[in-house]
């Protein structure tokens, strides 16, 4: 992969397909179909996460609208056996990864757990709301693989305001010193809660892998199949040995920051107008319909399993149990000591006898 | 008088005490154009320009580091940190160097930054955003850690901290932040340090501070009801320094007490005051003195929170072990 200046691109914004010397489009009609599949049901799900947020079954929602792209282009690009650690916006990786597991990430913003899956179960982490914290577990991860002679890959997903935390630079240092079989896999969706690109850095987040010693590539994010394409060379140039890469895809948080927030106090409806323009889902679309790949059968599928899998979503929701009381305490120790378990004893007291009171 | 928020008495005393002082700069990740996620810094850039109130890279540590700088320059940083949960990066910078510049300067070097944290609980949120730190900060020599309970203490407060050349940590309970009190600002109350006996009793002696502090006084308001007894309540104000007197003296009058706060109970300021009173007040106690607080474990779900938080019952029940003794 070489140092580029240019941002990739395989789709142009009339879903033309576009040569690239170094990226290629080698998917199946079959493969390219599914793509779309699961960008429509990513969004759908993120529109129930909303709904659900706004009838108060959701405490809070953080929506991944117009990510679609970056995060299932790049997710469909890894192996069964990579690592992901993804950020707390990453709805559609989960999907992508783990399917319905993505009920957990509502459960999440519910309050109804704390992620709570077993990482290993889809080689997944739980999401990491402290930003930036996870791509050094990432690296961590790939440092154990390669000690193991493991091929397979461990891939960070962080923010543009991610890459200010000390964390961030650590890992990308770290990782280059140790070769490490890691992506870096930024979403430069322009804005970290109210702050713009221009108050979070003064150069392109990509360059700076060059300082630290490794490629860096930017990528147009909201064109899938150059996310998809660009994340399996960087994938698999981490599993050949070659050490880590960063992936700049550039992108637009179309939504809110999360259900609490309000952007129109900080960004203006031109610059949301230009982006709802270039959204990712209506450029694919049109590529597929280019390709002859479209077709109302397809289309009807698609909305379909989107309707499926939304219903799905609220119906679990809607049904969510709230947690026994003994998660307050189950799951902190593997051998809890004698005074949290005290503690737990005379709440339990607490509580029975509140019971018993009425 | 005017009825206003403890949000809007901060937003008060920084503007005030920005007027008053040109050193005064604000700086944090969303305080400028969003004026803060809890809008505590509302109007303020509109009003002081970009270079007082910065809008900072999301970087905790650095906002830190930068204010240490700032204040060697000469300036007055208050920064923020957006929540309990992401001050974690910045403590490096705090115990290493802020509360330590004085001392490692043998007395030369004031460090007046004071670090704005919005604190603990119960407003359903997701993971890492409803924290109680206060033992760290206050286990960290070198550092004042005030948190205020009504609006008047929180325009008094602020402005006293950002007088302050020690460094403060100020803890701002969210879930507070919207209640309303009647009072006319500027206002100026009890000195940090200072603890307020909010309510006299006889009985037994309710110790809280922040967010606590409602839960106590409705407590009280419903031992007297219920013919329980008449409780006491203390508002600490301060948790570093710490007013021994006044804790000692109403350990002295009600011979009992009871520690209330949302942080875990171990090596917490539960423990700190009930070793204090029991030194001090050994003869006087009918009672150990007990503590009503969250389990010593992670902040559960918010489906969890009620539980893990004291509130009015299980401070009543902790309240009648104790009358039981
Ligand atoms: C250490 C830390 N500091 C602050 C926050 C509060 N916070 C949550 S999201 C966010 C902005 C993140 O921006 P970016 O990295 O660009 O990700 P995006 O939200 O745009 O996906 C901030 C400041 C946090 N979660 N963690
Ligand atoms: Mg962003």
């Amino acid at each position: 992969m070489d140092q580029t200046d240019e941002q990739v691109r395989l789709l142009g914004e009339d879903g033309t397909l576009l040569q690239h010397d170094t990226y290629k489009v080698d998917l199946t009609d079959e493969d390219l179909c599914d793509l779309y599949r699961q960008l429509v049901v990513v969004r759908r799900i993120d529109v129930e996460g909303n709904n659900l947020q706004r009838q108060g079954q959701l405490g809070i929602w953080a929506p991944c609208l117009g990510q679609e792209a970056a995060q299932v282009g790049s997710a469909r690009a890894l192996r069964p056996d990579d690592f992901v650690f993804p950020s707390y916006r990453e709805h559609g990786v989960v999907y992508v990864r783990a399917g319905m597991e993505v009920l957990s990430v509502l459960g999440l913003y519910r309050g109804a757990n704390l992620s709570g899956w077993d990482p290993q179960r889809h080689k997944l982490a739980q999401y990491s709301i402290p930003i930036g914290t996870q791509a050094l577990h990432a690296v961590g991860y790939a440092i154990g693989a390669k000690w193991d002679g493991a091929e397979v890959c461990a891939v960070a997903y962080f923010g543009d305001g991610a890459t200010s935390e000390g964390d961030v630079s650590e890992a990308f240092n770290f990782a280059a010193v140790h070769s490490a079989p890691v992506v870096f896999f930024c979403q430069n969706n322009q804005w970290a809660i109210s702050v713009p690109l221009a108050k979070q850095m003064a150069g392109p987040v990509y360059k700076r892998a060059f300082g630290f010693g490794f490629p860096g590539v930017q990528v147009d994010g909201n064109d899938v199949l150059a996310v998809y394409a660009v994340t399996r060379a960087a994938a698999e140039r981490a599993r050949d040995g070659a050490g880590p890469t960063l992936i700049e895809a550039i992108t637009y948080r179309l939504g809110a920051h999360t259900t609490t927030d309000d952007p129109t106090r900080y960004r203006t409806s031109d610059e949301l107008d230009m982006w709802k323009a270039r959204e990712p889902i209506g450029r694919y679309r049109a590529f597929l319909e280019r390709a002859g790949l479209w077709t109302e059968a397809l289309e009807g599928e698609v909305q379909a399993e989107a309707d499926r899998v939304a219903a799905e979503v609220r119906a679990t929701v809607e049904h969510m149990p709230d947690p026994p009381l003994s998660d307050l305490v189950d799951h902190v120790y593997a051998d809890p000591p004698a005074t949290l378990m005290a503690q737990w004893r005379q709440l339990e007291e607490f509580e029975a006898q509140f019971q018993a009171e009425g | 008088m005017a009825q206003i928020t403890m949000a809007r008495a901060l937003n008060t005393a920084l503007r005030d005490a920005m007027e008053a002082d040109d050193r005064v700069v604000l700086l944090g990740e969303d305080v400028g154009t969003l004026g803060g996620v809890f809008r505590i810094t509302d109007g303020l850039l509109k009003d002081f320009g970009e270079q007082r109130v910065m809008d900072t890279p999301l970087a905790e540590s650095a906002i830190m580091g930068v204010s240490i700088g700032l204040a060697l320059r000469g300036y007055r940083p208050v920064p923020e940190m957006q929540f309990d949960g992401f001050s974690y990066p910045a403590l490096d910078q705090i115990i290493s160097h802020l509360a330590k510049y004085r001392n490692r300067s043998a007395g030369t070097q004031p460090m007046p930054v004071v670090c704005r944290i919005p604190y603990g609980g119960a407003i359903g949120a997701v993971e890492h955003h409803s924290e109680s730190p206060e033992a760290i900060y206050g286990h960290t020599a070198g550092l004042k850690v005030v948190t205020p309970s009504s609006a008047a203490d929180a325009y008094s407060l602020l402005r006293q901290s950002i007088e302050s050349d020690d460094p403060v940590i100020f803890l701002e309970p969210k879930r507070r932040y919207w209640a309303k009190q009647e009072v006319d600002l500027p206002v100026s109350t009890e000195p940090i340090g200072k603890a307020r006996v909010l309510r006299e009793g006889s009985d037994l002696t309710l110790v809280a501070y922040g967010p606590m502090v409602k839960v106590a006084m409705d407590a009280a308001e419903a031992a007297q009801e219920e013919g329980v007894g008449s409780l006491e309540v203390i508002d600490l104000r301060s948790l570093v320094p710490l007013d021994d007197a006044t804790l000692v003296a109403s350990a002295a009058k009600t011979g009992r007490m009871v520690v209330v706060h949302e942080a875990p109970q171990f090596l917490g300021m539960g423990a700190e005051v009930a070793a204090r009173v029991s030194e001090a007040a050994f003869f006087h106690l009918e009672a150990p003195v007990l503590r009503c607080t969250g389990l010593d474990i992670p902040y559960p779900p918010a489906r969890l929170e009620e539980a893990h938080l004291p509130g009015v019952d299980r401070v009543l029940w902790t309240v009648q072990r104790s009358l039981d003794f």
